[in-house]
């Protein structure tokens, strides 16, 4: 086995992980139990979604990438801040 | 400072900041994006100033960077544990709130600790109680209590109260 | 399949393969933790596994790889995790002391007074079981 062998199943490897770990995020998305589980899991679910995308960039040598993942870190950020937001204000008090 | 670059550079390090961020986002070191970046450093520096933000001035860069380096080590050290929790089978953590006193009162030392200890796996920053100066901390493995207290005090507000106090 | 140039040093190939795994490992038992643990405060640390050294591998690894294919240096993804160290604390501090302020309201007795109430303040008569946390 070739060293280059082994970093194109490794990638292919870490990739098949972080699709596990956004099915895991996306399990405790839908199953709650309460709102903020699920912002808790959404903002999980969008870091494991970056990291496919940089490993995505790394298998198709492509640079490009970088830029998708800088503008979901942006709108993942702004949305978890939103939603935790809307959480503190929206909900019981008041 | 003389008066006229204060003006032009009310937060140096912010503006430096963002022309090192200016400079990454285009990978490149030419006079063209170096001006460019300047340009949007000073503005931005200008554009903050109207929020009139406090001044925070780091006292001490060399312990800045040990201070850096500690946390590098105990994040990949708080790494380890919580997965070692994660992985253990039917272990349930005997996880819970923690209220540490704090000393320290600099804005800028106290949003460092909170970003530190935030990040760090394994302990959340709850809320900080600037009239007591009591900090809540929400820790997942909050079996030795002076541990976690000690963790703080010792190891992180010693050295935040040297670099900006 | 990914294709790898043949001119690609092996000691590259090995610590990039090294780092990948590693953080797509860390993430994944990150999200393990966000299944397994059974209460909110609890599930609130495992993801940051994922946010520190998890993306922070990757972000070496890309970093690595493209230096070496690109012939030139490659640091942009500093970029990137400047921004998830920003960020994270900052979503992480807001989500807790939501949960806080929530978890006080329907009157759970094992959480503290939240941020900006007063401490004799009277707590609300618990909700009707359909909005009780069930662990």
């Amino acid at each position: 086995m070739t060293a280059h062998s082994i970093l194109i199943w490794s990638v292919a490897a870490a990739e098949m992980m972080i699709v596990l770990a956004m099915a895991c995020a996306a399990y405790r998305m839908l199953k709650g139990p309460r709102a903020q589980d699920r912002v808790l899991a959404l903002d999980a679910f969008y870091v494991c979604g970056m990291i496919l995308i940089l490993t995505f960039g790394i298998e198709t040598s492509d640079i490009f990438y970088f830029e998708a993942v800088l503008v979901i870190a942006l709108v993942g950020f702004v949305a978890t801040a939103a939603l935790a937001k809307f959480l503190m204000r929206g909900e019981p008090i008041e | 400072m003389s008066v006229l670059t204060r003006r032009v550079l009310p937060y140096p390090l912010l503006s430096a900041f963002l022309l090192i961020m200016w400079l990454l986002l285009n990978q490149s070191l030419s006079a063209g994006h170096l001006i460019l970046g300047s340009i949007i450093g000073v503005a931005g520096g200008l554009a903050i100033s109207s929020l009139q933000i406090p001044s925070g001035q780091v006292r001490n860069l060399h312990l800045l960077v040990q201070f850096a380096f500690i946390v590098l080590y105990d994040i990949i050290r708080s790494n380890i544990a919580v997965t070692r929790i994660v992985l253990t089978p039917g272990r349930v953590a005997k996880s819970g709130f923690l209220y540490v006193k704090l000393d320290i009162r600099n804005e800028y030392a106290l949003a460092i600790l909170a970003c530190v200890v935030t990040s760090t796996p394994g302990t959340v920053w709850v809320n900080f109680d600037s009239a007591k100066g009591e900090l809540l901390l929400h820790v997942l493995d909050l079996v030795d209590e002076d541990e976690w207290t000690d963790l703080i005090k010792n190891r992180y507000e010693r050295l935040l109260k040297e670099i900006f106090e | 399949m990914m294709e790898v140039s043949p001119t690609l040093p092996a000691w590259v190939a090995i610590v990039t393969s090294i780092l990948v795994l590693l953080g797509a490992a860390l993430t994944l038992i990150g999200t393990i933790g966000l299944v397994r643990l059974n209460n909110f405060y609890s599930r609130v640390h495992p993801p940051t596994l994922g946010t520190t050294l998890g993306i922070g591998c990757v972000l070496l690894a890309s970093m690595l790889y493209f230096s070496v294919v690109k012939q030139r240096l490659v640091v942009h993804e500093v970029l990137i995790a400047i921004f998830v160290t920003i960020t994270t604390p900052v979503t992480l501090m807001l989500l807790v002391s939501a949960a806080l302020r929530r978890d006080w309201a329907i009157g759970d007795p094992s959480v503290p007074v939240p941020p900006g109430l007063p401490e004799e303040a009277e707590r609300p008569e618990p909700l009707p079981e359909s909005d009780q946390p069930t662990s």
